[in-house]
């Protein structure tokens, strides 16, 4: 098959208040994912990361509203009726939650839950299932696989239960994984192995996935691409490498300034000033512009469109002015 | 074994053990009726008519010199099969319609839900006598006003219940592993709420028990000659005499069950035993697993003063 995995178009949410006016959370998102590449969707609370993974899994809260496209190999996923919805589910895209211990039924154990889509979606026999689900955790790196299926979630760690999760996915096998922020609620020190391990996992197997993260620089080691996020927007779209190097926007340019480093001694670290706000709080201008430090007046009037920069896409009406083209080689990315 | 019983008792507490050890005797000696019976439930001696304990018949006869004993025996199968179909047709309707419900939410839910507080707000023991006095008596047409009666009392129970698992993480991460509304909800959810459904249905077992009782004791359900706790209270001839032993023994009978299943059924669905009851010292943990029961809430007052 040919054409992307994933494709968004336009994707808007809206959610319902209380007082009648629909809040916009997500705006006109557009993002292409091409078979086995791994895309970082990157941004701050509320920027609508989440929201982004639930509109793909269609798991939007009752009072949203999606308009635009998604389509996955094609198929429109907006408009999949039950068992269409299901089998795309089922083999289509897997998710990565952020809580395991909250998105795992804590009264089954754990050779249930990771048989269970087998046995019942794909009639796998019960036997061989559960032999493949000891394969897949010997795999993520979970010793004893035949004693941890007869536990129970509460009798492990969370950093083994994000890797019973993480099995759980790959055992479906699906053409996409939704990893949403799977390391948050790790130690730094699992992070960074449970990490890995969904990395080489998911490129041996050749799935897509687009990998959530607040963490700008696990999303530049992990994906090849990264989205940049803020109020509902993406503020920029280039790959791993150039982003690296050099931030276009202002805000992805804050974000890389306000890591501590290493090799670096500091008071204090660089913050960017104010708060962030949701794309229903944004004026009619740029987003980011009240907390920008390169804002002009004309950015508070007129929103900016994403435009090509450095080989990749761009939200800011000034990044020619304030990032000028490097000199040859690299311009034509 | 031994481990799992221990684990079982420590759970239920000492009342919740003892009612269930008690239920588990009634029902016994009602499958066993025919083997453990001294005596057939309806053969009548007019010459014990009226005769205490003695070693014939071991908690004397009635007025018509039938053995009390044998026809306790008997009468806890009708006494008990009855609140079993009661239940157990209520169940049946109740449960698939609270977790559609508790499912779709919305209208679905809102119609549901408003029909089973129409239901609710009819007393049981009503609609039962207008069933009996369109049909006829008998224990049929009883059991089943008080199926439909029921319902409401276990199904807002289950509705409630599965409303709370229903916004749990995990019911959303099922839907994206491509499971639907079946499999999540028999396989998922009922499972989870199952000790507040079984604790709320063996308190429902109770009061169906004692309604049936009641029109039994009004002759609306089962009838004379058949050997029914009921039927039994409501020999109000050996009371005039001066006999109390053949009223008073089915209506202890009655009470205790009652009691027990409502022990039990508070117990299973994990709520506390009354302070009065909790040792001081708490051995084990008693916690229940996380299913997040919910309280029984509530109970219905279906329980007009008709018995005794």
């Amino acid at each position: 098959m040919s054409g992307p995995l994933l494709e968004l178009s336009g994707l808007t949410v809206d959610i319902a208040t209380e007082d009648g006016a629909p809040r916009t959370l997500l705006d006109g998102i557009d993002l292409t994912l091409a078979r086995g590449e791994a895309l970082g969707l990157v941004g701050e609370s509320g920027s609508g990361k989440s929201m982004t993974v639930r509109a793909i899994t269609r798991l939007l809260p009752a009072a949203a509203r999606a308009s635009g496209t998604i389509r996955f190999e094609g198929a429109d996923v907006g408009a999949m009726d039950g068992s269409a919805l299901r089998a795309y589910r089922d083999g289509g895209v897997g998710l990565v939650f952020q809580d395991p211990r909250a998105h795992i039924n804590p009264t089954r154990r754990i050779g249930a839950f990771l048989i269970e889509a087998l046995v019942r979606n794909r009639k796998v026999p019960r036997r061989e299932a559960l032999a493949r689900a000891a394969a897949v955790l010997a795999e993520v790196g979970i010793d004893d696989p035949a004693r941890r299926l007869r536990q129970y979630p509460h009798e492990i760690s969370g950093g083994m239960l994000q890797r019973v999760m993480i099995a759980s996915v790959l055992l479906a096998e699906p053409r996409l994984i939704l990893a949403d922020e799977p390391t948050t609620a790790l130690d730094v020190t699992i992070q960074q192995e449970v990490v890995a391990i969904l990395d080489r996992l998911r490129r041996e197997r050749g799935m897509g996935m687009v990998f959530i993260t607040h963490d700008l620089d696990l999303a530049l080691a992990v994906c090849g691409r990264v989205a940049v996020m803020y109020a509902g927007r993406i503020v920029e779209l280039r790959s791993a490498d150039t982003l690296h190097e050099r931030a276009a926007h202002p805000y992805t340019a804050g974000l890389l300034g306000s890591r501590p480093a290493i090799d670096r001694r500091a008071e204090r670290l660089a913050a960017i000033p104010g708060r962030p706000v949701s794309a229903f709080e944004s004026g009619q201008g740029c987003a980011f512009a009240p907390r920008c430090a390169h804002a002009r007046p004309a950015c508070e009037q007129r929103p900016p469109e994403l435009t090509e920069f450095d080989g990749g896409l761009v939200r800011c009406a000034r990044v020619t002015e304030i990032r000028p083209a490097r000199p040859s080689k690299e311009a034509s990315v | 074994m031994r481990e799992k019983l221990r684990t079982t008792t420590g759970r239920l507490g000492l009342a919740g053990t003892a009612s269930a050890v008690f239920l588990l005797v009634v029902l016994l000696i009602a499958l066993a009726a025919p083997l453990l019976a001294p005596a057939d439930p309806n053969r009548q001696s007019l010459l014990d008519a009226y005769t205490g304990p003695s070693a014939a018949h071991l908690l004397g006869a009635d007025g018509i010199g039938r053995d009390i004993l044998s026809r306790l025996m008997f009468g806890a199968r009708t006494s008990l099969l009855g609140p079993a179909l009661v239940v157990g047709v209520s169940l049946l309707v109740g449960i698939p319609l609270a977790l559609l419900a508790s499912w779709y939410g919305g209208w679905v839910d809102a119609v549901v839900a408003r029909v089973f507080d129409l239901i609710y707000a009819l007393p049981g023991l009503l609609l039962a006598v207008l069933t009996v006095a369109l049909f006829g008596p008998g224990l049929t047409p009883a059991v089943a006003a008080l199926s439909i009666a029921y319902v409401p009392f276990l199904a807002r129970i289950v509705r409630a219940a599965a409303r709370q698992q229903r916004v749990s993480p995990y019911v959303d991460a099922l839907s994206v592993q491509g499971f639907g509304v079946l499999r999540i909800s028999v396989g998922h959810v009922l499972r989870n709420i199952a000790p507040t459904v079984v604790g709320q249905a063996a308190i429902a077992f109770g009061y169906a028990l004692l309604d049936l009782a009641s029109l039994s004791y009004l002759g609306l359900a089962v009838q004379a000659p058949t050997p029914d706790w009921g039927v039994m209270v409501s020999d109000t001839d050996a009371l005039l005499k001066g006999y109390w032993l053949p009223v008073i023994a089915p209506g202890v009978l009655i009470v205790l069950t009652v009691l027990a299943l409502t022990v039990l059924g508070a117990r299973i669905s994990g709520e506390k035993p009354p302070r009065y009851l909790r040792r001081a010292k708490r051995t084990g943990d008693r916690r229940v697993p996380n299913t997040a029961p919910v309280g029984t809430p509530n109970q219905k007052e279906t329980t007009v003063g008709a018995v005794g």
